[in-house]
């Protein structure tokens, strides 16, 4: 317990100076950024594929609002928005596609509009080193390639699919993968030589797989938005920590993790 | 009064009766354990199995299903009962130890086992490597890694199940054939595989069931892809948002197997004494 203390009092040492460096760099946004006099229990709900991104933002809006104590919940996000509409009580809400965020929306849930905060691109995950040459989406056509899609009934799987097809590229993939973190595991084990994943996915498992951009007018990103609940318990502190997530200094963060400013 | 009867006809059985706490407790468990049962059947579209079921992901499901879970049984018994006959007739240094890692597949979570599936017969393997250099064989995203998977987390129930009839074999007939000239085989075959009978028939059953159900191996090892190796539990979880009907179609299939195979095994399970 002592130890795991430690270990905070450290990091944030350690944080501190960097986030002073971020905050110095990013200009006139940093006033809206970080409030004063925010304080209280904040809960946000954060789809499951922005878990190591969002925390780190999360962390950052706390050193900037040390009174605030926030609480994230990760999980997919139709059973964040599940919960929400069933009246869970949380004050933010940040989904990984916009379907969820309407069906939010739909029963009355949002204290206003959502923003899109940041934007998720597809890539090719292939092996270290990229041993057989895979260039772009036309190259996973050839039939001796072992190529993994996540399956279509996630967003990640739709997203895929309408990319090969805008691409007019016809695949037999060997496994549709029942998510993406799974079809990457794939690549990574060495079982499949690629797999269409988030470019966030490849950014977080560097050392194990090697990332093929997806060129702008073939890909569909991943559009996550972000909004204030109608209910929320906190809203000073939930407008505050939107504000800050759209910041230079939240995008910054979300882009050293693959994400794309929207 | 019901419940007074069903008290005072529990208390003839054997001993006192439990206190009315425990029985309170009881019940609470065995509501826990029917109501899932009662909710999924109630929400199964009965009037529609007919158009769902020819729907093709239900379809090629449950012909992978049946014939994936048909061959491991089949696999199960060729490899199973020779094993179950070595552990039951055979003693050697280290059996307990060994013979737990038989069996091991029955408590250990199936997605470890999946995981395991691939470190030895994935693409970068143990065995799986030298045989996709050697002959050019992968197993992972095959049926063949299916039927593996099923076998891998349904054998041992077959083994525990026949070990158990082995020993309850009276061992002064084995030694009454042998004395009368019989080989090995033939008592094997004339003597001991006729008295092992009903273990057999119990652990194929309990083995076939479990290959049926099989998930978290097949997921990992096997991948999912309709027609190839995306089995009956695989559709349901997969299909549960697409198609929630046909989910609880075959989950309701599933579920109305389970209970052919208790009933069939009633001599066993569902005893009272």
């Amino acid at each position: 317990m002592r130890g795991a203390t430690r270990t905070r009092t450290l990091a944030l040492a350690l944080a501190l100076p960097l986030l002073m460096i971020a905050c110095g760099s990013t200009g006139p946004s940093d006033d809206e950024a970080s409030p004063d006099a925010v304080s209280g229990e904040l809960v946000v709900f954060a789809a499951a594929s922005l878990t190591d991104a969002f925390d780190e933002v999360i962390e950052a809006f706390v050193q900037a609002n040390p009174d605030v104590e926030v609480v994230v919940n990760h999980a997919g996000s139709q059973t964040l928005a599940r919960q929400i509409n069933e009246g869970a009580p949380a004050d933010v809400f940040a989904s990984a596609n916009p379907d969820q965020m309407d069906a939010v929306a739909a029963a009355g849930n949002l204290a206003r509009d959502a923003a899109i905060f940041t934007t998720n691109l597809l890539a090719i995950a292939v092996e270290p080193g990229n041993p057989l040459s895979i260039d772009g989406l036309a190259d996973l056509a050839d039939p001796d390639l072992v190529l993994v899609l996540p399956t279509e009934e996630v967003p990640a799987g739709r997203y895929a699919r309408e990319a090969l097809d805008a691409a007019g590229v016809e695949v037999s993939p060997s496994s549709l993968e029942q998510d993406v973190r799974a079809a990457r595991s794939k690549v990574e084990l060495g079982e499949a030589d690629a797999a269409i994943v988030y470019l966030s996915d490849i950014a977080a498992s560097a050392a194990r797989v090697d990332g093929v951009d997806i060129p702008a007018e073939q890909n569909v990103p991943a559009s996550y938005p972000i909004a204030v609940l109608a209910d929320a318990p906190n809203p000073a502190a939930a407008d505050a920590v939107v504000a800050f997530v759209l910041s230079d200094a939240g995008q910054d963060i979300l882009a050293a993790y693959g994400f794309t400013a929207p | 009064m019901n419940d007074n009867a069903s008290l005072r006809a529990t208390s003839t059985l054997s001993g006192v009766a439990p206190p009315r706490t425990a029985v309170v407790l009881g019940v609470i468990g065995f509501a826990l354990l029917v109501l899932p049962l009662v909710g999924l059947t109630l929400r199964t579209p009965w009037t529609r199995v007919g158009e769902l079921i020819t729907d093709p992901v239900v379809l090629q499901a449950l012909r992978l299903s049946i014939g994936s879970s048909l061959v491991a049984l089949a696999v199960s018994v060729v490899l199973g009962v020779p094993l179950a006959l070595v552990f039951a007739r055979i003693d050697f240094p280290g059996k307990p130890f060994v013979r737990a890692l038989a069996v091991l597949p029955m408590v250990l979570p199936p997605v470890v086992g999946g995981v395991g599936l691939l470190a030895a017969f994935g693409r970068r393997g143990l065995v799986g490597q030298p045989l996709a250099e050697l002959a050019g064989i992968t197993l992972p995203f095959t049926s063949a890694a299916v039927v593996i998977a099923a076998t891998f987390v349904a054998m041992p129930f077959l083994i525990v199940t026949v070990e158990a009839g082995l020993r309850m074999v009276d061992p002064r007939l084995e030694d009454a054939a042998a004395t009368l000239g019989a080989d090995r085989w033939t008592i094997l075959r004339r003597v001991v595989l006729p008295a092992l009978w009903p273990s057999l028939a119990a652990g194929m059953a309990l083995c076939w069931a479990r290959a049926l159900g099989e998930f978290g191996a097949t997921i990992t090892f096997a991948g999912n892809l309709p027609g190839r190796t995306q089995t009956m539990p695989l559709a349901v979880y997969l299909e549960l948002e697409r198609n929630p009907e046909a989910a609880y179609l075959i989950s309701s299939i599933l579920l109305v197997v389970s209970v052919a195979v208790l009933v069939a095994l009633r001599d066993r399970f569902l005893q009272t004494t």
